[in-house]
């Protein structure tokens, strides 16, 4: 029979929680390095059982560690990351340049083919891959030749959040970078090119269509169509179906376009999830009412799924990575809260549960489904 | 031997207990018991100081003998009592947060 195994990174620890291919009755795992902020825990697609998550706080840094085991145990693995070469200055909130300064791992995603291989996106906005199993790093720096020198940090900071792995294509890859946009290589990382055509920012940027500059908060594709990829922006849900090439706006009907997260769904390229949030400044669900909205035509056109979501009273945040599918036969789709809550649906967002209701704050949360 | 405390998290990732007791050859300053701390539990580096430049991380302090010796100079001796073990050298997580 198979199951799932979801992996919670929150304020104070990570959390892994599971189930069997019904995900009614779930066992919780954790707190796992408790008192450290976890960033994200993810695992590989080529052994389930090779975990990597980020762990640090402002007090003692950053560590990676590891679990060849499904989580059971961890062992910390390489936590120096320094930038190729010179660093070289980036914008600052001033418009003055200032020196690219390493502060965390956002996010982790082990390569599609080899259990070692693993890439780090990080803060200040770089990207770093290991191909021992996380004990050393080394950067790609040639994403920060791509008009590095403009990036500014938004409020959240200048954090490399996304990283998608071309299934398709091995040497092509895209991260998403805040608040800087979205960038793709085809050369496994050598070289990068933003992917910003289409884009609008015309209350964040002077030039609204700039090549680079934009916030992107996430981006998701179906690894059977690696080339549509649908990104949620600080404002405006787009979508690209031509790897980045151009872009198109498809917030339709959704009650805001501002969000953080998005996700497609596992079996149809063309059902894709958002968590519409209020607005920039008041980071909560519109009316208090928690809405997952659902299209199944790749956007435009959405409908909200609240059975068993609070419909009151409910003003918390879903941040950019905290929302994940498996790939069950009947997709489950599950999202974290900043006010700690998990939730998941088993039959494609129509009905949801509450896994767990008081965890700390939820800052990742990745799903594996395993045989 | 140098006594050294260290905060809870540290212990944990260490798996050591609050006082660990480690040999430093030549003069005891703070970079020399640093290293040697590191040496021994490898897991510390980037922990307590930067693993590039050195530089303490912001919200740690290091006390002793009722002193703050967190702006001193890495390389300057610390008090004999330090030195011989009758004083132990805290690293301390600084009140940060609210």
């Amino acid at each position: 029979m198979s199951s799932v195994r979801v992996l919670v990174g929150t304020r104070k620890g990570a959390f892994i929680l599971t189930s069997d291919e019904g995900r009614q009755k779930w066992e919780v795992s954790g707190p796992h390095f408790a008192g450290w902020e976890i960033y994200h825990i993810n695992g590989s697609s080529v052994d389930p059982n090779r975990l990597y998550a980020s762990q640090s706080t402002g007090w003692f840094g950053q560590l990676i560690q590891r679990s060849d085991d499904g989580g059971k145990t961890w062992a910390p693995v390489g936590n120096k990351f320094v930038y190729e070469g010179v660093p070289g200055t980036h914008m600052w909130y001033d418009g003055t340049q200032h020196p690219w300064e390493f502060k965390r791992v956002w996010q982790l995603a082990p390569s599609l083919s080899d259990p070692d291989t693993v890439y780090a996106g990080v803060e200040d906005a770089a990207l770093f891959r290991s191909t021992d199993g996380g004990q050393t790093w080394q950067e790609l720096a040639g994403l920060r030749s791509a008009k590095g020198h403009l990036w500014q940090p938004g409020a959240g900071g200048m954090c490399l959040h996304t990283i998608l792995l071309d299934p398709s294509k091995p040497e092509r890859m895209f991260v998403a970078i805040s608040a800087a946009g979205a960038f793709r290589s085809d050369d496994s990382g050598e070289t990068w090119l933003p992917i910003n055509r289409g884009l609008r920012s015309d209350y964040e940027l002077p030039d609204a269509a700039a090549d680079v500059g934009h916030c992107v908060h996430n981006l998701a594709m179906h690894p059977e169509r690696p080339g549509v990829l649908f990104m949620q922006k600080h404002w405006d849900v787009m979508r690209s179906d031509n790897a980045g090439e151009l872009w198109h706006e498809v917030s339709g009907d959704l009650p805001s376009d501002f969000g953080f997260p998005i996700a497609v769904h596992a079996h149809e390229p063309e059902t894709i999830y958002v968590v519409p949030i209020k607005s920039d400044s008041e980071h909560f669900p519109p009316d208090g009412k928690l809405r997952v909205y659902r299209s199944r035509t790749g956007g435009n056109d959405w409908e909200a799924l609240t059975n068993g979501l609070p419909q009151e009273n409910c003003y918390v945040n879903i941040l950019r990575s905290a929302m994940a599918v498996d790939r069950l036969d009947s997709c489950g789709i599950y999202f974290g809260t900043t006010g700690g809550q998990v939730y998941a649906s088993a039959d494609s967002g129509d009905h949801w549960l509450p896994i767990v209701h008081d965890l700390p704050a939820v800052l990742s949360v990745e799903v594996q489904t395993l045989p | 031997m140098i006594r050294v405390l260290l905060p809870t998290h540290l212990q944990r990732l260490a798996n050591t207990g609050r006082e660990v007791q480690i040999a430093v050859a030549g003069p005891v300053t703070l970079r020399a018991i640093l290293d040697a701390l590191e040496d021994r539990y490898p897991v510390l580096r980037g922990t307590i100081r930067d693993q590039v430049t050195y530089e303490r991380r912001a919200f740690l302090r290091f006390f002793a003998c009722g002193e703050d010796f967190s702006q001193a100079n890495p390389d300057a001796p610390l008090p004999e009592s330090v030195a011989s073990g009758s004083e132990r050298l805290r690293i301390v997580g600084a009140m940060a947060g609210g």
